[in-house]
């Protein structure tokens, strides 16, 4: 590698990180890398959304199902034209993995990490593996934001060359006790995470209520609230999104989901449920962006992003 | 206390049948509390050892014997005379007794017959559960005497993860969550601001991590 492309790549900035620090209001959306080496998949989904979000989550093995690396799928969506979010979780590396890994995600121009516990592997194909939760999400924002402010390793050591990450992480708005959740989302934000996407929001009422605690602590202010919309496109996915542990799914809904005959019917309300949600979600104070999950449905995004009056996207 | 649960008879009898002169040995402290490898049992599976050679017409001699503790050489010796002619030791022993009782016996063969599961307690009859994973840095005074390595199953030092529900962990129901106990416990003695306290990456070499433990005290030592 020549020494203009690494300058290059040291050049490059998070585009999430640019589009929120500019004051527009965000759209991300997910790229999940597939359960196989098909670099092809993971360029197709990049591309559907080239234009129509500011960044894409890459999941890291999310409910513990072995995918393609985060990193590298997060590589081919940056080369296809979307910035990604290299997610990254706790549950399968050690504090040595995890600073490798990013050191390496940085080599590669990706700047944007969402750290994550992780699902328990009991939620997985892999039920037998041994988990590492050598540190948590609070220690991992903790100590990458001094490697990234002081160049100091979790150990001490003086990192060479700097780097710098857009660190995010998430919260669920839904988690009970809420007074214990929102401590928690306190300390990841003064742990260093500047963005936070929230659980998938249905429950507007509980959304909003939470939004109320989260500005009573000044915490919109300190980091970029993101809230997380899951687009169903059938009966059978609204309901099982609904019996996810933490989701809270109203009954109406649902109803509204039952209420629609065929495919084609149960499509159109799916994605008139998610506009009606994103709607609202825009308005409330303290929501920065929004961050749509379109699990196995990846193709209706731009649609939604569309009805939803997000385009053009800033081109900051 | 160590937690342990005997391992199932077909498995014991595969472990035990190429042995014709075998003991079974109990161990009576821990495992005896918990129902798993004191004498009661060791009796009991010596009798199911017997009734399943006689059953395939096997000759086999059963000793049944019972230290006071297998985790100490002192109460080894004891038994030393016991199982001088045995070829194999069943150990209802947990792994560190079935250990020192091959260290003790090295020219026999010496098999478990017990699962260790876990320091744990007993919170009512034929009911345990995990307590103390005994990680060599105690904390339980910044989480309210509940310990979050142990009974977090993602052993978080910062609060729940995203999981937690209704006071249960997200791997299942039966399984509480432990920052919803520490943030209880923590409400009512008044300490809630320690939920506060971000609590950095630990050192985990006082734990299984620094290679295995030992401990010596210049104090007690004679």
């Amino acid at each position: 590698m020549g020494n203009e492309t690494n300058k290059e790549i040291v050049n490059i900035r998070s585009n999430l990180q640019k589009v929120l620090e500019a004051g527009n209001f965000s759209v991300s959306a997910e790229i999940g890398p597939p359960m196989s080496g098909d670099a092809q998949n993971v360029i197709d989904k990049a591309r559907h959304l080239v234009g129509i979000v500011d960044a894409a989550n890459v999941t890291d093995n999310q409910t513990a199902i072995v995918r393609m690396s985060s990193i590298a799928a997060s590589y081919l969506s940056l080369q296809n034209g979307v910035d990604p979010v290299v997610q990254m979780t706790c549950r399968d590396r050690n504090r040595i993995a995890i600073q490798s890994d990013l050191l390496g995600a940085y080599a590669l121009g990706l700047r944007n990490v969402l750290i994550l516990s992780g699902d328990h592997q009991s939620f997985g194909n892999h039920k037998q593996s041994k988990n590492v939760f050598d540190i948590d999400s609070v220690q991992a924002l903790h100590g990458l934001t001094k490697l990234m402010k002081e160049n100091i390793f979790m150990s001490g050591s003086p990192l060479k060359a700097p780097i710098e990450f857009f660190l995010g992480t998430t919260a669920n708005p839904f988690a009970d006790p809420e007074e214990l959740q929102i401590i928690r989302l306190e300390k990841k934000i003064r742990a260093g995470a500047r963005f936070i996407q929230t659980q998938a929001i249905y429950n507007l009422d509980r959304f909003k209520s939470w939004m109320e605690h989260v500005r009573e602590r000044g915490l919109h202010k300190e980091a970029y609230l993101l809230a997380g919309i899951v687009v169903n496109r059938s009966v059978r996915s609204i309901e099982a999104t609904a019996g996810v542990p933490g989701m809270d799914v109203p009954l109406s809904l649902i109803e509204r989901m039952r209420a629609t005959k065929g495919k084609e019917e149960a499509e159109a309300e799916g994605v008139a449920i998610a506009l009606d949600l994103i709607k609202e979600l825009k308005e409330v104070e303290g929501v920065a962006g929004i961050h749509i999950m379109a699990i196995g449905w990846e193709a209706i995004v731009p649609t939604i992003v569309e009805k939803a009056g997000f385009l053009p996207r800033p081109k900051v | 206390m160590i937690i342990a649960a005997q391992k199932s008879m077909d498995e014991i009898l595969r472990s035990v049948k190429p042995f014709e002169k075998i003991a079974v040995a109990g161990c009576g402290t821990c495992v005896t509390v918990c129902m798993a490898g004191g004498e009661k049992e060791a009796l009991k599976v010596a009798d199911l050892i017997l009734l399943d050679a006689r059953a395939f017409g096997r000759k086999v001699e059963v000793n049944v014997t019972s230290p006071v503790r297998q985790c100490d050489m002192e109460f080894l010796d004891d038994v030393e005379d016991e199982l001088a002619d045995v070829d194999c030791i069943l150990s209802l022993g947990c792994g560190a007794g079935v250990q020192f009782m091959a260290e003790k016996f090295p020219d026999k063969v010496v098999v478990p017959g017990i699962n260790t599961s876990f320091i744990g307690v007993n919170r009512d009859l034929g009911y345990w559960t995990e307590m103390c994973q005994g990680c060599g840095n105690c904390i339980l005074e910044k989480t309210g005497g509940i310990c979050p390595v142990s009974r977090c199953s993602k052993s978080h030092f910062n609060g729940p993860c995203g999981g937690s529900h209704t006071g249960k962990c997200e791997i299942n129901d039966e399984t509480e969550c432990a920052w919803q106990l520490i943030y209880e416990r923590l409400k009512r003695i008044g300490q809630l601001d320690r939920l506060y306290e971000i609590n950095e990456a630990r050192d985990w070499s006082t734990s299984r991590d620094g290679g295995p433990r030992r401990l010596v005290r210049g104090d007690v030592k004679v």
